[in-house]
């Protein structure tokens, strides 16, 4: 069947079966392979993107449902937020393996749009269901508070 | 174009042009997206690499898959080459053990946190060599003595008459030179980059933040097979027959083959390969398949644990001082299954034909992998190109000693047939499921205490080998006694009169493999669990009471007094609801201490709030990447001695997926603080060690907490 996704700003058509999950679609159709497949059931947090905006697990989100709904990928981050994200993320050397960092970069940029100086209350909160078998916990959480801060200035 | 053609292009023109070792296999640029490419390339040795745009590319025989060899390795050639680390860059090695060996194994291949430890001089060689010709081609342009030219952060400089140049600019004259066979290398306290904090930052850290680093999983091509297989639902069983009528409806399903270790399903994308996996109809032939499950695995265990095995340490008489304590003390220890569940599970491209082949994955032991898939292909090794990937995350899965992956992968490239390029994707299902785990362990242990003191140690460990029946057997495997087994319990860091080690090595169908810190994520527990058990039964300090024992062993006693330093350790407590438990273990060379501050909890178990860590791991290459792996070690064993288990049922796999083999997530990660200790010795590994420790000092900590000591892990178990 064929589908039209806006995905990073671009209408994209897309002929696949209805059943797809947004994540393989965004993968194996259009090449988008920063979002990662980590346990196909929502459970790992490495595929997250944003629908309107909104962090979605890409991998339990089948392509019919997506709609009109604008799909933000870890390729179309852009404005204050992610780039005051990213940075952190390098200053703080967080990634180890690195698979799941797309995953845990979206879900804090998602944090930080909605709260400006999150808690750690509110970054386990939003933070939580993405896994880092790795373990990068500690750094992600301070660059999560050193982009905050910078965020601030 | 033939797969082969291309490296043997490569391989003439750049031995032309900078004398290369006879035999060189040049990686290929595609699969390493940091590498430089400009042209008029020096390459002095298999190592390193310097282009006319000055970038130096290091080219890095072991595998990133976390643990910091791309930037550490690097390091070292920058540290002698006195490069500025802006123009430092690294590849994977392509597979060639000849060059690529690891020194600690005699070949290539990745693990016992041995990166850094066997480099540390071959790599300091390699850039101190390239160094030298570098500084002659600009002694020769500049006419003036080699001894006169001084570098620094990758400018040669000539004081007396003011030249100055980059890399680039002899690199081509560089390549004509002859290459000497050594170069004096730096004195340590002549380093600007090993040590110095803030020194250097991670190579492969901007790709990993905005989506850009290309792991195995996003290998895309125009003609590309996804391909899944589908496992028998017990080890060891085998295909009987199957029926792939429903499968082949599926859109973009395209094939379907019977392999060796399944059905695979070959599909236009990964979501049509699943879901044509999930409409086979498959028998298989259980005659032989493993039917015991874990129940009743431990129950044979603590059997065989009453019994004696091969002995693997032993001093004094143990049986006498135990007839003669004032205390005997007695525990049994019970470790499940563990999964490593990379974040990244197992996955492979291919592409052959009757003239050669190219495997791109993340390969851990290239020497194995590599002739295991020119064997299945039918193909001479040297046809066949294994180019290593960044993998996500590995903690001993892609270290497989049987090469079951990669033959796997070669499998189902060779039943589709030439020229149709695959790639083998395994769900987490399939990881979780699909065996290489952690064995099952039973440590069985009795103590001494007289006049306060520990007089005497039992200890029987029973297990599964899985270095039994592969390459590595003759190596690890003497007398009964594998030492993968015991290590880290058969010689104890404490000085006590009378001692045992013994061990059983049982034969079970399901198929076990080394996980982080092989041997210690088990002895390290069992004995320091145990150790603090008897210190408390003598009344001694957990800290002191160690302390005593350990004259003869002054880095682990080194480690145990920063720790307690860091912490401000006045004793276990508890104080406020929280307690604190500690341990010390060596692991592969290195040695970590850490204390573990912690709460009862509730359901959930219990709440660590912070450990302290004190590290010696010799020369500390790149502080900030030793940090940040006992800070991952600490979180990975954590979670599993909280969380997790492989259970199994009649020979069936229970968990499936993360949400039944549960992981570690933020809100359950301590705060950590990390020491490291200042060190001449020479440079051990930091993958592993940071494990051991933490699972004991929790447990340590419980037991302060009236809890006792978990003896059965995980310590958070679902209610039967």
């Amino acid at each position: 069947m064929a589908f039209s996704i806006k995905v990073n700003g671009n209408q994209r058509s897309v002929d696949v079966e209805s059943d797809t999950p947004l994540l393989w679609v965004l993968r194996d159709t259009l090449g988008l392979t920063g979002t990662k497949f980590g346990c196909g059931i929502a459970q790992c947090g490495a595929c997250t993107v944003f629908v309107k905006g909104k962090p979605v697990r890409s991998c339990s989100l089948p392509v019919s449902a997506v709609g009109d709904g604008d799909v933000t990928t870890i390729e179309g981050l852009e404005g204050r937020v992610s780039t005051a994200v990213q940075r952190a993320w390098v200053a703080r050397d967080v990634p180890q393996c690195g698979y799941c960092q797309s995953g845990q970069i979206m879900s804090a940029v998602a944090l930080l749009n909605e709260v400006k100086k999150p808690s750690d209350r509110d970054i386990d909160l939003a933070m939580n269901g993405n896994i880092c078998r790795c373990a990068t916990y500690v750094r992600i959480r301070a660059a999560i508070k050193d982009a905050a801060r910078t965020l601030m200035d | 174009m033939t797969i082969t053609d291309n490296t043997l292009s490569r391989r003439t023109m750049l031995k032309g042009a900078a004398g290369l070792v006879i035999g060189l296999h040049l990686p290929l640029a595609s699969a390493n997206a940091q590498s430089g490419t400009a042209p008029n390339i020096l390459a002095p040795n298999a190592f390193v690499r310097i282009g006319t745009d000055n970038i130096v590319t290091v080219v890095v025989k072991h595998i990133e898959f976390g643990q910091g060899p791309l930037t550490g390795l690097s390091t070292l050639v920058a540290e002698e080459l006195d490069a500025d680390w802006s123009q430092m860059r690294a590849e994977h090695a392509p597979s060639n053990t000849k060059l690529y060996k690891n020194l600690a194994f005699g070949a290539q291949g990745t693990g016992g946190s041995t990166a850094i430890a066997n480099s540390y001089m071959q790599m300091r060689k390699a850039g101190a060599v390239a160094r030298a010709v570098l500084v002659q081609a600009a002694a020769n342009a500049w006419k003036v003595p080699a001894a006169q030219i001084t570098i620094e952060r990758g400018v040669l400089r000539h004081r007396g008459s003011g030249r100055s140049g980059r890399f680039g600019q002899f690199a081509a004259a560089a390549a004509r030179l002859p290459v000497p066979a050594d170069a004096p290398l730096k004195d340590p306290s002549a380093f600007r980059l090993i040590g110095r904090e803030g020194a250097v930052k991670k190579l492969d850290v901007p790709g990993k933040t905005n989506g850009t680093a290309k792991f195995t999983m996003d290998i895309l091509e125009a003609d590309l097979l996804t391909v899944v297989v589908a496992h028998p639902p017990r080890f060891g069983a085998k295909l009987a027959s199957f029926d792939a009528t429903a499968t082949r409806a599926v859109t973009g399903v395209v094939d379907v083959k019977p392999i060796g270790s399944g059905v695979a399903v070959y599909a236009k994308g990964t979501w049509p390969a699943i879901k044509g996996r999930e409409k086979l109809k498959i028998v298989w032939d259980e005659s032989t398949a493993e039917k015991r499950g874990t129940a009743q695995l431990i129950a044979e265990y603590r059997a065989l644990a009453r019994k004696s095995g091969a002995v693997a340490g032993s001093h004094g008489n143990v049986e006498a001082a135990l007839a003669n304590a004032d205390k005997v003390i007695e525990a049994e220890f019970v470790f499940p299954y563990l999964a490593h569940a990379p974040m990244e599970p197992l996955d492979g491209y291919l592409r052959w034909n009757a003239e050669g082949a190219v495997a791109r994955y993340g390969c851990q032991i290239q020497a194995l992998d590599h002739v295991a898939i020119a064997r299945v292909l039918g193909l001479k090794p040297r046809n066949v190109q294994l180019e290593t990937m960044l993998a996500g995350g590995s903690f001993g899965r892609r270290g497989q000693f049987t090469s079951h992956f990669a033959i796997e992968l070669a499998q189902a490239a060779k039943a589709i047939g030439p020229n149709r390029p695959v790639k083998l994707v395994w769900t987490r299902e399939d990881d979780i499921r699909g065996g290489s785990y952690r064995p099952l362990f039973v440590h069985r242990l009795r103590g001494a205490v007289r006049d306060g003191r520990i007089a005497a140690w039992d200890n029987t460990i029973v297990g599964q080998s899985f270095v039994k029946g592969t390459p590595f057997e003759g190596q690890a495997i003497n007398g009964g006694m594998d030492r993968t087994m015991v290590e880290g319990a058969r010689k104890l860091p404490y000085e006590i009169a009378d001692f045992r080690c013994d061990m059983h090595m049982v034969d079970v169908g399901v198929p076990v493999l080394a996980w982080r810190s092989v041997g210690h994520t088990h002895t390290g527990y069992a004995v320091e669990c145990f150790v603090d058990e008897l210190l408390q039964a003598a009344g001694q300090d957990p800290v002191a009471g160690r302390l005593a024992m350990m004259a003869k062993h002054p880095r682990a006693a080194g480690v145990l007094r920063a720790v307690a330093k860091l912490a401000s350790w006045t004793g276990p407590g508890p104080k406020g609801g929280r307690a604190r438990g500690v341990a010390v273990v060596e692991s592969f060379g290195s040695f970590v201490a850490q204390i573990a501050e912690v709460s009862a909890g509730g359901q959930d178990g219990p709440r660590v709030h912070k450990v302290w860590c004190a590290v010696d791991c010799g020369v500390a290459v790149n502080p900030d990447v030793i940090r940040a792996q006992m800070e991952g070690g600490i979180g990975f064993g954590l979670g599993h001695v909280l969380f997790a288990e492989v259970e199994i049922d009649d020979g069936q796999v229970v968990p499936a997926n993360f949400d039944t083999y549960r992981s570690l997530r933020i809100n359950e990660m301590p705060e950590v603080e990390v020491a490291i200790l200042s060190s001449n010795t020479s440079p051990t590994g930091v993958g592993e060690p940071g494990v051991p420790p933490i699972g004991p000092a929790v447990a340590n900590a419980m037991a302060r907490l009236g809890l006792g000591w978990p003896r059965r892990l995980p310590i958070v178990r679902e209610p039967v």
